[in-house]
């Protein structure tokens, strides 16, 4: 009899978890939670063994060794406690069905000057996608608008939401440019001997940034002039950027693409992020010097040409950190769809990246790209308590496995479709 | 009655003449009968390669050459003075489409996401694949290209065999002469050769879409055409195409490669049907120059050689591999390595971009090393031998065709020109200017109102000229055929032998009015004319050749000194300058993950010797190996990557639902630089699948990764043949925008296709076994066949449980087994069921919602198998992923809490048991194949790298060996740079830099993250 009964809850819950939609979003942080034992990662640089992290109204209350606080504890021996991980670039929420459901898709918008397109009205915190991050340790990512050349905003969500004025974390920090190709037709392996086909690549790709520089001109000069007879709304859309309440994010991956991001920061006065930057190890030092960040989206990436160093993505982090420049660990294989972010900070970490440092990539690093670093991406008091607890390295696949989560104090649920179809299978099977 | 017939016999034994001047062209004019009877007297004649008559005379009627010797002109020819001159038999080009017309495509052909094309689009009675145009007989097409032939005659030929450069099978050529008379008069063979390819030029029809599609159109061709012939099949009517291509066999068969590795599987194919191909190759033969020689085939090479490309701009050289700028330097040396491994070569002007540049290459060729017997043998008797035509041209002999060249001098030396180009007896003329040497000290007499000066003129080269009074004053020449145009300004303070181009107008640099100018005619040793001189009056003046000028005649040839670009295996970058050997190794206190019962093995030593693992166990003595100290690394077997894409030219033949006749070991790329990339990753054997174009897709080719072996030689030699299989969404080509007309568009058209051609395979099979002899043999069914008798096995691309279900209903009932599903990214919905039909399962740890049939897939898919009792392996698909497979093993101890020991296995021992090759490969066993990888840490670990990769007891990767292979590709592309920049400015033709592409093939299932010069196979449409 218990069993049956045993069964008919299970099928009940089966039911319930095949449509995800008994994953709740949490409610604020009531309890003060104390998590202890750990080896806590603050992004800082240390590393507090034993360490004691008290989370308090959303907020991070205390980090250090001991605490006179009271609430719900978490043992988190064995454990290790890091900053919530911070996907820099995505299109998260906007696509669904990589290919061949083209109604599941919202990312990528028509035209060239889309300045007023904002990714976060578009942004489906239902997605069946989102979850799979958070159990991977994932809390916050920013939503890119794809398209042509000027896509739009960008804006930085919190993974636990009913929707997407619930999800925000920070509105509009990005506008986004597509650098052109800028490259030379290729020659084709298999027909060596025709000609170049297709006219000046380079020159082409020139004209279209000159005539995005007209664009940005003719937008400063129309946010200069006091009485309007007519609103623009693509040039209204490029205030915070002038003001720098907003970064161009430039996505640009050969070198000769980089530096025309770093043109763009020079002519314009204007906070200049790269994103891809498969080539950035290249120009390194004259991103230092520009204070130009980057992006790195393509970590477990295939070198860019045969002769390049067969581990050249995956030492570039070390490269980059060598030369000072701040960067992030992106995760952008649409194929694993953005959950593998740790581990690629872990190629990083054995191609040369300090372990701390891998974890900055994936976090403070990160805040700091995307204009967030204040409220978050560090264990640091006063700052959000975006936490997550692993039942070991983060960064290896073996022990990668998140226990627990908060985001803004809140404790989240791990689960997801996957785990629940795991479920539903393991009941069919009956297998462990 | 009797004395009427002799005199008959008589005129016709004697009087062909007469009897052949008859014509039936009416002539618009008073008949001019000519007999064309020239001597050719004083000349250095070069009768063949290996006999050159000095001072002899050459006589030639009617267009043929009637006597040569030391001989007497006879005394009614028109005799031709060629003292000076060399007579050689003119050219041969055996590779041209002279006088056809280009074929024009109407429009694209195959393309994943395009329409598509089932028949063919030919009129009447032909083959059902329009790229086998055996019909066609170039002879049909003919008519003379008056400034084509001329251009060709400039550079020294007078014979070509042409042809219609359209298809796989192209029918036949003629041989005819480059003159300018009724195409009746110059065809020497109406039907010479038979031409081939594996591109399908013109054709619109979608099949074949694939190199390894080609390579089968053109077998199944071969064995149809005998069916034909055998049996003319009453259901198959006519069928001119292949009527022809049985009539055309005899002839020789010229197949039309773009590379080395083209040459080798043409003469493959060649060879499996008893046919030598004459081949035309793409002229990177050097870079496997042994495999070259080993097909026996003689060759035809052009003298294209690649450009310059404008490296100036490192931002724009980055792109420039090293692979095509060592190609770059060292294709002028294509023809001399051909000549030291002895293969029989003829040599063509076609593919250049401008004819003219056919003798300068063709001297670039000779200072890389080709001898200038072996040239001409090249340019002559080869192609005439081959065409079967050397009893009419190629040399220099009584009764051949009068097709000969007069030049200056040797052919072959930079500064001769030619002069003349003879074709049938009648005169082209080429470079009469150029031809008259002009060069010698002058005595100018002007004779004009102030009385007559003399001056010393100088001329150098033809072109350049000073005249030598006080001082020596550059003058203005300029000669044109017979007349001569000179000026000087008696003022001007002129350099010694200034460069100038006759025709450049640096004659205004001359004051107006102080210049003596000066017309006359050239007539051999003396010049006389009229002129003016500098204050406008006329004069007279002579020139009278006095003596030559002191000094080199000739420049002599600089032969390449500096070192070249090495020749190493394979030919780009990473390559091995000297490939390597197996190896007697000793790995010493490792901790060996052994995939057997014993399980991890601590302070282990394993040796490995005659490609096998010899020995397992702890401090064994060193026994004269290489001992690799292991003490705190990891040893394991090679990883298997049972789903890849990489070393192939082609992947997916997508053209037709069912292609089990294409065989992706057809076309394997031994080049490709994810090999070395994925060894670096521990990858040692690697199954090599067709995509997931359609449902019944290619036969696969299982690989080690030897790098550097060629394409024969990577292959995993003895094991069973898998098949690719493919279902859902990719099969019913649910990505394309444009809609689809291929059968099937659903997965119910799906399950018909399948239990279509298990039927159809059946009664095949049955109609084999009657002991019938007109079956024709099908290579399609033949591999379906196989299939049926467990002598071929089902790798099946699938994602969802109703399309893995329906496979599995049509194995049972056809009697066969789905040996394993590859992806089954839904297998863990019926994993019960997989397992009773006895499927292994090969999938990705985590990929999903790349695709609607993909959305249920989860990374507990894996673990969920596994625990059900099913042979799970983890597989790529994915040329960067492969390079970390023990990481997505990992993943699968996180997603469903798998072992380590078996989550290790899921890319190692279970691969090979999913291929048949677990007794060969998968674990460290004594007497296994030595295919095992050293790691820095535990395999498992995101932190462990490979620092020895080891196939067959060969050392493949060598971590620290790969630091100076980085090192020396950074040396040597920066002396190519250097190179390229230095050719750029001493005025080599430069084109702007094309950047290398790197095609990445794979199943067209999902996008991937590739570099960023990615080519998506299906940009490459043949």
């Amino acid at each position: 009899m218990k069993k049956i009964i045993l069964y008919i809850v299970l099928f009940f819950v089966s039911i319930n978890l095949l449509a995800q939609d008994d994953i709740y979003p949490a409610g604020p942080q009531k309890e003060t939670i104390i998590i202890k034992n750990g080896t806590i990662h603050t992004a800082t640089g240390a590393v507090i063994e034993n360490g004691v992290l008290v989370l308090k109204n959303g907020k991070i209350f205390s980090v250090g060794k001991a605490t006179s606080e009271s609430g719900t504890i978490i043992d988190a021996t064995g454990k290790h406690i890091y900053p919530g991980m911070i996907l820099a670039g995505t299109d998260l929420g906007l696509k669904e069905i990589g290919s061949g459901v083209r109604g599941s898709n919202d990312y990528n918008e028509l035209g060239d000057y889309n300045t007023s397109i904002r990714s976060l009205v578009a942004y489906n915190t239902d997605s069946r996608v989102i979850n799979t991050l958070r159990s991977n340790g994932i809390l916050l990512a920013n939503v890119d608008p794809q398209g042509s050349l000027l896509t739009g905003s960008s804006s930085v969500v919190q993974l636990d939401a009913w929707n997407w004025e619930d999800a925000v974390y920070q509105a509009d920090n990005g506008m986004h440019l597509n650098i052109p190709r800028m490259m030379q037709p290729f020659r084709r392996f298999f027909m060596m001997q025709q000609g170049t086909g297709g006219g000046n690549l380079v020159q082409e790709g020139i004209s279209k940034i000159e005539e995005v520089e007209r664009f940005l001109k003719d937008a400063k000069a129309y946010l200069n002039t006091a009485r309007k007879t007519e609103i623009n709304l693509k040039f209204e859309a490029l205030r915070p950027l002038f003001e720098k309440k907003q970064k161009l994010f430039v996505h640009a991956d050969i070198s000769r693409q980089i530096l025309m991001a770093i043109d763009f920061a020079k002519k314009f006065d204007i906070d200049v992020v790269v994103v891809g930057g498969s080539d950035s190890y290249l120009v390194a030092d004259l991103l230092k010097q520009n204070n130009i960040p980057v992006i790195l989206n393509a970590m477990h990436n295939l070198p860019v040409l045969d002769d390049d160093d067969i581990d050249q993505p995956f030492k570039t982090p070390a490269m980059l950190q060598k030369a000072g420049v701040l960067f992030a660990i992106n995760d952008n294989h649409s194929n694993s769809r953005y959950r593998n972010l740790p581990f690629n900070a872990g190629t990083a970490v054995a191609y040369g990246l300090d372990k701390e440092q891998a974890l900055q990539a994936l976090t403070i690093n990160a805040a700091k790209i995307l204009g967030i670093d204040k409220k978050t991406g560090s264990i640091e008091v006063g700052k959000d308590a975006n936490i997550i607890i692993s039942q070991g390295d983060l960064f290896d696949m073996k022990s990668s496995v998140i226990t627990d989560a908060f985001i803004q104090g809140r404790k989240i649920d791990l689960n997801n479709k996957q785990t629940q179809l795991y479920e539903r299978y393991r009941h069919r099977y009956g297998i462990n | 009655m009797k004395i009427k017939l002799l005199l008959a016999i008589t005129i016709l034994l004697c009087g062909t003449t007469i009897v052949s001047a008859q014509t039936t062209f009416p002539v618009n004019d008073v008949a001019d009968a000519r007999t064309g009877y020239y001597a050719f007297t004083n000349a250095t004649i070069v009768k063949d390669g290996k006999t050159t008559l000095d001072n002899a005379t050459m006589v030639v009627k009617d267009g043929k050459i009637q006597a040569i010797g030391k001989i007497a002109a006879p005394e009614d020819a028109v005799v031709i003075d060629c003292k000076g001159r060399f007579i050689y038999p003119s050219f041969i080009d055996m590779f041209s489409d002279y006088g056809i017309p280009v074929p024009q495509r109407t429009s694209g052909g195959f393309n994943f996401f395009g329409p598509q094309q089932f028949t063919s689009n030919t009129k009447g009675p032909v083959n059902w694949n329009q790229a086998i145009r055996s019909e066609v007989n170039a002879i049909d097409l003919f008519s003379v290209d008056a400034a084509k032939a001329k251009q060709l005659r400039d550079q020294g030929f007078g014979t070509v065999l042409t042809h219609q450069k359209d298809g796989i099978a192209r029918g036949t050529g003629p041989v005819v002469l480059l003159g300018d008379e009724k195409e009746n008069l110059l065809i020497l063979k109406d039907k010479a050769a038979a031409f081939y390819s594996f591109s399908k030029g013109t054709s619109t029809q979608s099949y074949p879409s694939s190199i390894m599609g080609s390579v089968a159109l053109l077998r199944q061709t071969f064995i149809d055409a005998d069916w034909y012939k055998k049996n003319k099949p009453q259901k198959e009517g006519l069928n001119l195409s292949l009527e022809a291509w049985n009539n055309s066999a005899s002839l020789p068969q010229v197949f039309e490669s773009t590379d080395k590795w083209t040459d080798i599987r043409a003469d493959r194919v060649g060879d499996e049907f008893g046919v030598q191909y004459i081949i035309k190759g793409g002229g990177d033969e050097y870079q496997r120059i042994k495999e070259i020689a080993a097909t026996k085939a003689p060759f035809v090479i052009t003298l294209n050689y690649p450009e310059t490309q404008n490296v100036a701009d490192p931002a724009d050289a980055r792109f420039v591999s090293l692979k095509d700028m060592k190609h770059w330097e060292l294709a002028p040396s294509n023809p001399a390595y051909m000549e030291k491994e002895g293969i029989s070569f003829a040599i063509s002007a076609a593919d250049l971009r401008d004819i003219k540049s056919f003798l300068p290459n063709l001297r670039k060729a000779i200072e890389n090393g080709l001898s200038e017997s072996a040239a001409f043998d090249a340019l002559t008797k080869t192609p005439a031998t081959l065409l079967k035509i050397y009893d009419q041209v190629g040399s220099l002999e009584p009764g051949k065709t009068a097709n000969f060249l007069i030049s200056t001098g040797n052919i072959f030396d930079e500064n001769t020109t030619i002069v003349e180009n003879w074709v049938q007896g009648k005169q082209y003329d080429v470079n009469k200017t150029g031809a008259r040497n002009l060069e010698g000290q002058y005595k100018l007499t002007l004779n004009g109102t102030e009385g007559s000066n003399n001056y010393i003129l100088a001329i150098k080269k033809n072109n350049q000229a000073n005249v030598i009074a006080k001082d020596t004053l550059t003058a203005q020449f300029k000669p044109d055929g017979k007349l001569i145009s000179l000026s000087f300004s008696a003022k001007q303070q002129g350099k010694t032998f200034l460069t100038q181009k006759p025709d450049s107008s640096s004659a205004g640099r001359l004051s107006s009015g102080s210049a003596i100018r000066l017309s006359g005619v050239d007539y051999g040793n003396i010049w006389e004319g009229v002129g003016t001189d500098a204050n406008g009056n006329t004069l007279t003046w002579t020139a009278t050749f006095e003596k030559e000028l002191p000094g080199k005649k000739d420049t002599i040839r600089k032969k390449t000194t500096a070192a070249l670009a090495k020749i190493t295996y394979p030919f780009g970058s990473y390559g091995n300058e000297k490939m390597p050997e197996q190896e007697t190794i000793l790995f010493k206190n490792a901790t060996v993950i052994t995939n057997e019962k014993e399980g991890r093995l601590t302070g282990t030593d394993v040796l490995l010797r005659n490609g096998k693992i010899a020995q397992i166990g702890k401090n064994l003595p060193t026994q004269g190996a290489r001992v690799i100290d292991a003490t705190g690394k990891y040893l394991t077997p090679g990883i298997i990557d049972e789903h890849s894409h990489i070393a192939a030219f082609s992947i997916n033949e997508g053209a037709q639902s069912v292609t089990s006749e294409v065989r992706i070991g057809d076309n394997m790329n031994p080049e490709d630089i994810n090999i070395y990339r994925q060894l670096s990753g521990g990858v040692t054997t690697s199954q090599i699948l067709h995509g997931s174009a359609n449902t019944i897709g290619g036969q696969a080719q299982l690989i080690k990764l030897r790098w550097g072996a060629d394409d024969e030689g990577i292959k995993f030699k003895g094991a069973d043949p898998f098949i690719k299989f493919a279902l859902g969404e990719n099969v019913k080509r649910t990505a394309q925008t444009t809609g689809n007309a291929r059968f099937p568009d659903t997965r119910m058209g799906v399950e018909e296709v399948l239990a279509d051609a298990f039927q159809r395979a059946k009664d095949y099979e049955a109609a084999l076994k009657s002991g019938r002899k007109d079956v024709r043999r099908d290579l399609e069914l033949e591999a379906l066949v196989e299939i049926l008798n467990n002598r071929r096995f089902i790798t099946c691309h699938s994602y969802v449980q109703s399309e893995i279900l329906a496979l599995i209903n049509v194995a049972e009932k056809y009697g066969f087994k789905v040996n394993t599903f590859t992806h089954i990214l839904e297998g863990y919905k019926v994993a019960d069921r997989i397992k009773q039909h006895g499927s292994n399962v090969s999938t990705f740890s985590d990929w999903w919602a790349y695709k609607q049939e993909v959305k249920d897939a989860i990374a507990y898919n894996a673990a969920i198998m596994q625990k059900m009792g099913l042979n799970v392996c983890i597989n790529s698909d994915d040329a960067e992923m492969a390079r970390r497979l023990n990481q997505e093993a990992a993943k699968t101890i996180k997603y469903g809490g798998v072992s380590e020991d078996e989550a290790f296995k899921m890319v190692t021992l279970n691969p090979a048991k999913a291929l048949h090759i677990a007794d060969r490969v998968g674990s460290i066993k004594v007497g296994k194949d030595a295919d095992v990888v050293l790691w820095s840490h535990d395999p498992l670990s995101i932190y462990a790298k490979a620092l020895y990769t080891v196939v067959d007891g060969t050392i493949f990767f060598d971590r620290e060996k790969d630091e100076d292979r980085r090192k020396s590709i950074r040396e040597e592309r920066n002396r190519l740079i250097q190179k390229m920049l230095a050719s750029s400015r001493s005025g080599a033709f430069t084109v702007p830099v094309r950047p290398t592409a790197q095609v990445v093939l794979h199943c067209e299932d999902h996008e991937q993250n590739e570099g960023i010069l990615e080519v998506d196979s299906y940009d490459e449409s043949l």
